[in-house]
């Protein structure tokens, strides 16, 4: 019983730290805070992949979202001009509409979802064994290697986009005039 | 323990946070921030789904899922700063033309 509420006060802080800082990452007048937030709701993330008994997701995702998406995001804004950053605001009945869409989405999926049978305790509770990484490792390379591959040409070809756009022609033509 | 409902309520508020960051907010960043807390509740429900069903696709996806939604937010980044270059401004309301 103690385990129990341990578990479920676990849970809750994990909630209210995740739905909090993305919150947070929306809202939030800096956009480097904005940042760090996002990076602090991806880490909960993670932790509800640890709290599902799969640490091999969870350490994937705390690598790519907070190792390289939030440091991405946080080297863009801090190469974009702060000035611009801060002229931005936004209508308030735009808001109202934003947060009246948003409370009728929850409303709406909570609707269907409840109306599902997924709160029917003979399938809400986890009765079944967790899934061992090593099940993960042998299908990522017999049943999913097609996927794996073109995976990793899906992401070089973002990475070399992602470079072809950002370069800058004007500086390499001066470049090529003094040389 | 928790349950799965626990779960999906979480993801559930996760999407509507996102939808709403993806309609009020005019920062082009602020997009990309929605976009991925999105993608992320999606996750959490793979992941929620295949733990509950004892099923390894659920989290091979929600793999793959993380790493393509690494490379949307590289290209997506790389176009900000492009269109900042041209209008001097990441408010996607400025970014009237899709002319170079």
């Amino acid at each position: 019983m103690v385990l129990h509420i341990m578990a479920d006060a676990l849970f809750i802080s994990v909630a209210i730290l995740t739905i909090g800082s993305a919150i947070v990452a929306l809202e939030t007048r800096e956009l480097v805070y904005g940042a760090i937030g996002l990076a602090i709701s991806m880490m909960g993330i993670a932790g509800f992949f640890l709290l599902l008994d799969s640490p091999f997701v969870a350490m994937f995702q705390i690598t790519v979202y907070v190792g390289a998406v939030a440091v991405l995001v946080i080297f863009t804004v801090m190469l974009v001009r702060t000035q611009a950053l801060f002229s931005i605001k936004e209508d308030p009945r735009r808001k109202t509409a934003g947060i009246v869409l948003l409370l009728v989405f929850i409303g709406g999926i909570g609707a269907v979802v409840l109306a599902s049978g997924l709160g029917n305790p003979a399938f809400t509770k986890f009765n079944k064994p967790a899934i061992d990484v090593a099940t993960i490792g042998k299908q990522m390379v017999t049943y999913y290697a097609p996927v794996l591959v073109l995976l990793g040409l899906t992401l070089a070809a973002s990475v070399i986009g992602a470079l072809a756009l950002a370069r800058r022609e004007d500086i390499e033509q001066k470049n090529e005039r003094v040389d | 323990m928790n349950e799965l409902i626990d779960f999906v309520t979480v993801a559930v508020v996760l999407f509507a946070i996102g939808i709403y960051g993806l309609v009020v907010k005019r920062n082009a960043i602020r997009m990309i921030f929605s976009i991925e807390i999105i993608a992320n509740a999606a996750n959490l429900n793979l992941i929620a789904f295949s733990r509950n069903l004892h099923n390894a696709q659920g989290q091979m996806f929600a793999l793959f899922s993380i790493a393509i939604a690494a490379a949307e937010v590289a290209v997506g980044l790389g176009i900000i700063i492009i269109a900042y270059r041209l209008y001097k401004e990441i408010d996607v309301e400025e970014f009237r033309s899709m002319k170079g």
